[in-house]
């Protein structure tokens, strides 16, 4: 997690969002929206093309085109620390939570199933695959009791601060 | 293919979506398949359920637009990754689909539409006598 991602400004985001920008953070964390992504699905065809059968399967499995990096967001209140990641289209149970050393990790997979007997893909935008992302927590934390919730495709994990960790106000002792 | 889907809809779907980002909306990343007996449609929209979902349909072109909440009451926001907007995307329908049998479900934040063909247009083989 680095410093400047959180003081990106509005009109950044737009930029990237339109297009116009394409830089490396595109294959650690893939904004589901840009038009870009779609342009960069269409390379990928073209080069699974070009390539055949072997390498295109290669570069099918490989991660670097096919990373699903799913957003995460981070919220602070009084008593707890706040994770909300964008998990679409899993079941409770393929997700994986830890927490270790103040980090916070959150990975599982999207399997690839195909739903419907002899349908044709018209169109492919959706990852499959494994993920992992963790979040350096910035506080202290009581593991015990932290909770997960999966609902609409969203987690939210809460996790409550310790005792120390939270802030406390010191009465002012006339004398 | 003469679609849901690819060359026609992606141009006005593109533009739509300019605009839409202008207007503040998100695309939500799709998947489309079709059968003999019709196209399937998913939709990614995390934050969206049954009763924050519109489904559209005007003429052959079909809407979706998922409203969303990101509130957090009384916290503040540290990171952000996620775009904070509303998910919206057009499709122009292939006019094999028979629009009144078309049918949605949104289950953990993915949209599924399916959108049969009519009758009269499927494949049918003819005997031979």
């Amino acid at each position: 997690m680095h410093e400047a991602d959180s003081k990106e400004t509005e009109q950044q985001i737009e930029q990237r969002e339109l297009g116009k920008e394409l830089n490396m953070r595109l294959m650690r964390f893939q904004r589901p929206t840009w038009p870009a992504v779609n342009e960069i699905t269409n390379l990928r065809d073209e080069i699974n093309r070009l390539f055949e059968a072997p390498f295109a399967e290669w570069a099918r499995g490989s991660d670097v085109l096919n990373a699903w990096s799913p957003a995460i967001d981070l919220y602070e209140d009084k008593d707890n620390l706040i994770v909300r990641a964008e998990l679409p289209g899993l079941r409770k149970e393929e997700i994986d939570i830890s927490l270790h050393d103040g980090t916070l990790a959150v990975s599982g997979e999207r399997k690839h199933e195909k739903k419907y007997e002899g349908s044709e893909t018209a169109r492919e935008e959706r990852f499959y695959g494994k993920f992992q992302r963790s979040v350096e927590l910035p506080k202290a934390v009581n593991p015990n009791a932290v909770k997960a919730n999966y609902k609409d495709g969203v987690l939210t994990v809460t996790l409550p601060k310790t005792e120390e960790a939270k802030p406390r106000q010191i009465a002012v002792n006339a004398s | 293919m003469n679609a849901v889907t690819q060359k026609e809809a992606q141009r006005p779907a593109a533009r739509e979506e300019q605009n839409g980002a202008s207007r503040g909306f998100l695309y939500p990343q799709v998947n489309i398949a079709e059968t003999k007996d019709g196209y399937l449609l998913e939709a990614e929209m995390p934050g969206v359920n049954k009763e924050s979902l519109e489904v559209l349909l005007e003429g052959n072109e079909l809407t979706i637009v998922g409203h969303r909440n990101f509130e957090v009451p009384n916290a503040e926001l540290l990171y952000r990754e996620s775009v904070p907007r509303d998910f919206r995307r057009s499709f122009v329908l292939d006019p094999a689909i028979d629009t009144a049998k078309i049918n949605a479900r949104v289950e953990n934040g993915v949209l599924t539409l399916n959108l049969p063909k009519a009758e009269q247009v499927k494949p049918r083989k003819v005997v031979v006598e």
